[in-house]
């Protein structure tokens, strides 16, 4: 029996594992010490279970467990990787490399560090949504200490070049960071082979709690030093400060080995699952276009433009189905999705995006109420959509003069 | 995004969505907005010419729940209006009407814009038609 509404808005966050659930409920009250007292029992549980998950994590990336630091998700990770590289490595270099579609936890915070001299490119993408390493290479200089570019789009589920990315970077000698946010647990990760010096999770993008991330830190070759965004008790070897949050990083360990497990089932499940929304919406309407490669794609990831419908108005007629859109008014800034417009998509086509996120509770019975409701929204928002009008009378829609005085 | 029942009723069940044929004298098309701005409206009236009332209106909308709702109550209230009575209908009529929220008044004024565009376009084709219509009684005689 189909459940309404249908969750797939698996890149905004994941419902919590039943398993995870269970691994961290004694730490709320049972085992509650603080993982920094070392003094009696409580504290040695504590950190025992926190080095479990340490562990645990290290492992579904191929690092170290001391390469492991605890934060409080993805966000705070970027920051202290791209701002504890600029304040450290300020004596060698004042330039960072990034991309125009990362999340705004990278690009915000370059943002603040060019308003404190330090100079940022933004690196361009192709229409397939990933960087030209030619484009990379050219961009390094004398003074450049960092890239920092994302594995996978939380937008458009695209997985930029990586590996290729890390053997320039550790040619020229300049640090990597990755916000890996999205690919983490989805996809094979691992810190050796993608020559990535820093990397940024969360626990809540692969079916963990909530409030809870790391920030992988390389420790050898090269060992990546970071200025400490946050000062006090010189936790997590000093740096970022804070208790730990126990029951949170257990939790975390545990998605981290379910992920690890279960990867090969689950990627194979998803990607039939969203090929299959693809084909059914394919077979159903004209005119709509899957925003970025399909190749170089995480397997639980589509994003597709409706064309000449309204993101909203769509969003509207499948209020049963959570997923979201790059459609301006759904945000607050009144701007369609810049991730959309970086590739070259129309500002027509980024409004009429719909991002789907598949997981691990995704039904094949849920995959198709979704693809045939969008096919009878879509067709019915045509029906009386002006633009697809035009466009079927043969008026090209992008040389036409539009009325807009006074908007 | 909460809607107001009249929005969604608007939205599911949108009164008098279609196109009238542009090319007749009696009927005035306003087509407002533009694809970038996320919203295009085109409203249609078709007037009788005995009577100078709004016998019928149409409209197509590509935009919100709001856009659609704001264009689908402009068509029902322009039906049985003159001229003159629909260049009076005001946008905040509208936002009343529907209880739009203020990030949505845009849309209001939109469906006023296109109601003023539609009307428009009628009176610019009467007054080039009524001069044809002049020449060709002069011919006749």
């Amino acid at each position: 029996m189909l459940k309404l509404p249908i969750y797939m808005d698996y890149h905004a966050t994941t419902p919590v594992d039943p398993r995870v659930v269970e691994a961290m409920l004694p730490y709320f009250t049972e085992h509650f010490g603080n993982a920094a007292s070392r003094n009696h029992p409580f504290g040695w549980e504590a950190e025992e279970a926190v080095e479990t998950g340490r562990k645990r994590i290290a492992e579904l990336i191929g690092a170290s467990p001391k390469e492991i630091v605890f934060t409080s998700g993805a966000t705070e990770s970027d920051n202290l990787a791209i701002k504890g590289v600029a304040e450290m490595y300020r004596e060698k270099g004042n330039h960072i490399i990034t991309c125009v579609t990362e999340h705004k936890a990278v690009i915000d915070t370059c943002k603040r560090l060019e308003k404190n001299g330090y100079r940022v490119t933004y690196l361009p993408v192709q229409k397939d949504g990933r960087i030209s390493l030619d484009e990379l290479k050219a961009a390094i200089g004398d003074k450049t200490i960092l890239i920092t570019i994302m594995t996978a789009n939380n937008e458009i589920g695209v997985l930029q070049p990586i590996a290729e990315i890390g053997a320039i970077a550790k040619e020229k000698g300049i640090l990597f960071h990755t916000d890996a946010v999205q690919a983490v647990g989805k996809v094979p990760f691992n810190v050796n082979e993608l020559k990535v010096d820093m990397a940024s999770i969360s626990a809540h993008k692969m079916y963990g709690p909530k409030g809870v991330g790391a920030l992988y830190v390389r420790r050898r070759n090269p060992r990546v030093l970071l200025a400490a965004q946050i000062d006090g008790g010189g936790h997590e070897r000093g740096m970022r400060s804070g208790t730990l949050n126990v029951p949170g990083i257990v939790g975390f360990g545990k998605a981290a080995e379910l992920c690890r497990t279960e990867m090969a089932a689950d990627t194979a499940r998803l990607r039939a699952l969203r090929d299959r929304l693809n084909d059914r919406l394919h077979k159903g309407l004209d005119e709509i276009y899957v925003n970025g490669s399909i190749e170089h794609r995480l397997p639980h990831s589509l994003n597709v433009s409706f064309a000449y419908v309204e993101g909203e108005s769509l969003l509207m007629g499948i209020n049963d189905v959570a997923v979201s859109s790059g459609s301006a008014c759904t945000s607050a800034s009144l701007e369609p999705s810049y991730v959309l417009k970086a590739l070259g998509a129309g500002d027509d086509l980024a409004h009429s995006s719909i991002r789907f996120g598949l997981g691990r509770w995704t039904t094949e019975e849920e995959v198709d109420y979704v693809a045939d409701k969008l096919v009878n929204v879509v067709t019915r928002l045509r029906e009386m959509s002006p633009l697809y009008e035009l466009a079927k009378e043969g008026v090209d829609l992008s040389t036409m003069q539009w009325q807009t005085e006074g908007h | 995004m909460a809607y107001s029942n009249k929005v969604i009723d608007h939205y599911e069940n949108p009164r008098n969505v279609g196109s009238l044929p542009k090319e007749d004298p009696n009927v005035g098309t306003g087509l407002v907005g533009a694809p970038e701005c996320g919203d295009v409206m085109k409203l249609q009236v078709k007037v009788n010419p005995e009577t100078g009332i709004i016998d019928d209106a149409k409209f197509k909308t590509f935009g919100c729940g709001s856009a659609i709702a704001s264009s689908s109550l402009a068509t029902e209230w322009l039906k049985g209006k003159t001229v003159d009575e629909a260049l009076a209908i005001k946008n905040t009529d509208i936002v009343t009407e529907l209880s739009l929220p203020p990030v949505k008044i845009h849309c209001s004024v939109l469906a006023e814009d296109a109601i003023k565009a539609a009307i428009g376009d009628y009176k610019k084709k009467q007054s080039i038609e009524s001069k044809p219509a002049a020449a060709t009684t002069l011919n006749a005689g």
